[in-house]
């Protein structure tokens, strides 16, 4: 039986109470809007507009690149700046779309679904396809290729991913609180792709006024349930999401699927719902910007495209000097140089931290304390896999599961010895990936 | 692009532990048992315990002034090592030999090895074991000013009676730290509190050897025997406070089982099989010696794996 939990992990500071209690206002983008043909995983998508041309809000300017790729949508309406690499939330250059937004948000015409039941699975999965869904949890998988599994039908579990791990972030749970009937909506969706599955919403049980809500609208759907999970840092990783909902176990080679689960973020689920019943492709997103350097911490419904320099100033700006800016949460986001990049889907969070506790601490000799074996979800012993990482030691790297990391970070925040454990195994792990593709 | 931020690597948060707050819970939970050894042995205890601590502390620092250009001693670990190593020595001993204990744990075994975290056995326990062999007279002299005659252990080896209340509150000869059992578990318990130790060594020694001792000790479960058994000797003090030194036990939670039911066992031999009363310092450092064999054989299975191979089984 589902045990509502996993083995290990952390109870990190969770900062929450700082934007849990602001409901989410709408942020206007600036008057330029950049939007990087890669915003998820797979292969980058391909501009259909041209300079000069004039685009509306939600009409689609790139065209998917393949199957595991997505297409992107305007969220401005205005004139097609150019099309040139930009700087984006990971210090990469990516080819950008930036349009030069004349804020009247003149709309395209929207097709929303006439009647769900009319609609074939193939029909469901193209609107959600067609709208530029992606995991918006943080990774970006493509929503179509995640509810396209081989055998639908052996689909038992669909999962949505309301847990909300991350200490800060509170974009989730500000749309279970608002919107709770799109959510649910969204889920009905899903389950009508996948007729044996039942549908749960996995919260954690810091979460109780969402728990309850979620509850009173699922009563009467005998097919969908909402479960409390213990709070516990990183529940909300899919692995240990699945675990403590269906005691099932996944590794790094298999997908959620080979255990007869689709999981999918709140975020995802709510833009499922939009574009099915009110046909908009997804063009925003909730962005939480909070951290003890923002004026008014706060949680935002964000143009996906505006900057973060925009959205920063919609929060007041900065209380102190940030030393350290974040795209996303403190345990898995990015750290970012400067503000000056575009939101993209998959941006959860603004985090603007007054010190940086990682520079602020040297490194010392591992005294093998075996904390990083405690916390670590994977069951591995993060110490001596970074050891291995930092000599090259690529076979002792892969026998001992070095490539069972999920990198959510719980070995270098327990390290007593500050060692940079996550990053010495994230490294290796994206040096043996890559040998993998060639 | 205007100011740039810090960037690094996630995670961007840490835990408020660090290696010297470690190890300043393990000083202060050795207190207890140090200042009993104070009160029970007189201030000739306090000596050897500062001369101890100023010998390995001074070798840290002589060496990383010198030889390895890092200072190192800050993180404490020196004077945990010198404190562990004066509770193991007599009262009566030398004080040049104390200090020559002291260096002989930090320079031979943790220095020469690499510093904090190389060493393959327990400094204090081999700083202890190089005094044992090199000086056993003054290491075994445990008649002072407050006792005179054997320790507990030894008498009850030779069957005589031994007091196990006396035992328990510490009031009998013995090494300087090691005699009450009181002292010892409310450090202990200190630290189990702190999550600085758990019980999985502590607990698999003491049963095991408590075990051991029953079956083959040759007064089957003769609860005065045994009580007498827990409370002599090194045998709190090694389990809570030697044995769970992270450097020298297994990593791997099913190997540190493995590990405490060892020294159980060799613990048990030695005090029941062997020439001498005590057995705690040899057995620990020798189950040292196999950590990385039980590491080897007790690798966890990650999260998710199963037996041959990682796809579905239905």
């Amino acid at each position: 039986m589902a045990k509502l939990t996993f083995v290990g992990g952390i109870h990190p500071y969770d900062g929450k109470e700082l934007s849990k209690d602001k409901p989410i206002q709408d942020v206007l983008p600036g008057s330029v809007v950049v939007y990087p043909l890669s915003q998820h995983i797979g292969a980058p998508a391909k501009a259909i507009v041209a300079k000069g041309d004039r685009v509306l809000v939600g009409q689609k300017i790139a065209e998917s690149g393949g199957f595991v790729s997505s297409p992107i949508h305007a969220s401005v309406s205005g004139m097609v700046k150019t099309i040139e690499p930009r700087r984006v939330v990971t210090g990469d250059m990516v080819m950008s779309i930036i349009v030069e937004n004349d804020s009247q948000y003149e709309e395209t015409e929207f097709h929303p679904a006439s009647d769900l039941d009319k609609m074939s699975r193939e029909e469901i999965v193209e609107a959600i396809r067609e709208a530029g869904i992606v995991g918006m949890g943080g990774a970006g998988f493509p929503t179509h290729v995640k509810i396209s599994p081989k055998e639908p039908e052996k689909i038992e579990y669909v999962i949505a991913n309301c847990a909300e791990c991350e200490p800060y972030l509170t974009s989730d749970y500000r749309r279970m609180l608002e919107e709770p009937e799109r959510l649910v909506g969204g889920m009905k969706i899903l389950l009508k792709l996948f007729p044996n599955a039942q549908g749960i919403f996995a919260v954690e049980d810091n979460k109780p006024d969402c728990i309850s809500r979620l509850r009173q609208l699922t009563e009467e759907d005998g097919k969908i349930s909402v479960k409390a999970l213990k709070t516990k840092y990183p529940q909300g990783g899919e692995r240990q999401l699945i675990y403590a909902v269906t005691d099932r176990k996944i590794n790094s080679a298999m997908l959620p699927a080979d255990v007869g689960c689709v999981v999918n973020n709140v975020d995802t689920i709510v833009s499922i719902y939009r574009a099915v019943h009110e046909g908009r492709p997804l063009m925003e997103r909730i962005v939480t910007v909070t951290g003890n350097a923002v004026a008014n911490p706060a949680n935002f419904r964000v143009r996906i495209g505006t900057s973060y320099a925009e959205i920063l100033e919609a929060a007041g700006g900065f209380k102190t000097n940030p030393e350290k800016m974040i795209c996303g949460g403190p345990m898995m986001g990015f750290a970012m140089f400067g503000l000056d990049v575009p939101s993209t889907k998959t941006a959860t969070a603004l985090l603007a931290l007054s010190k940086d506790e990682v520079s602020a601490m040297e490194p010392g000799p591992c005294i093998n304390c075996g904390r990083c074996v405690e916390v670590c979800p994977g069951r591995i012993i993060p110490s001596r896999l970074a050891d291995y990482a930092e000599h090259f030691d690529e076979e002792a790297f892969v026998k001992n599961y070095g490539m069972e990391c999920c990198e959510c970070g719980c070995c270098s925040y327990v390290c007593p010895a500050k060692r940079p454990l996550t990053q010495e195994i994230k490294s290796m792990r994206k040096i043996q990936l890559a040998k993998r593709k060639k | 692009m205007g100011e740039l931020y810090k960037v690094s690597s996630n995670p961007h948060i840490r835990s408020r532990s660090t290696t010297s707050g470690l190890m300043l819970a393990v000083i202060i939970a050795l207190m207890p048992a140090a200042g009993y050894g104070v009160y029970n042995f007189g201030i000739r205890a306090l000596a050897v315990i500062l001369v101890t601590i100023a010998s390995t502390v001074l070798t840290e620092f002589l060496l990383g002034k010198f030889v390895f250009q890092k200072m190192t001693i800050t993180d404490l670990s020196s004077v945990v090592t010198g404190l562990l190593l004066a509770l193991n020595l007599p009262v009566a001993i030398p004080l040049w030999m104390a200090a020559l204990g002291g260096v002989f744990a930090v320079l031979v075994v943790k220095m020469l090895f690499g510093g904090l975290g190389q060493n393959f056995m327990n400094p204090a326990l081999a700083g202890r074991c190089f005094l044992l062999l090199s000086f056993p007279t003054a290491m075994t002299a445990f008649d002072c000013d407050t006792y005179t005659g054997a320790t507990p252990l030894a008498a009850l080896k030779a069957g005589e009676q031994v007091n196990v209340l006396d035992m328990f509150l510490g009031h009998t000869a013995g090494t300087i730290g090691e005699t009450s059992v009181v002292a010892l578990l409310a450090g202990a318990c200190f630290l189990l509190l702190l999550g600085v130790i758990d019980l999985r060594i502590p607990g698999s020694y003491i049963v095991s050897f408590v075990l051991f001792t029953a079956i083959f000790g040759g007064h089957g479960f003769a609860p005065d025997y045994l009580a007498a058994q827990l409370s002599g000797g090194g045998l709190i003090l090694g389990a809570f406070f030697m044995a769970t030194d992270y450097v020298t036990r297994p990593i791997t939670i099913k190997g540190q089982y493995i590990f405490g039911i060892f020294l159980g066992l060799m613990t048990g031999i030695f005090r029941i099989f062997g020439p001498g009363a005590e057995g705690v310092s040899y057995a620990i450092i020798l189950g040292n010696l196999i950590v990385p064999l039980i590491e080897k054989y007790t690798q966890p299975v990650a999260f998710g794996i199963r037996k041959g191979g990682i796809r579905r089984e239905k």
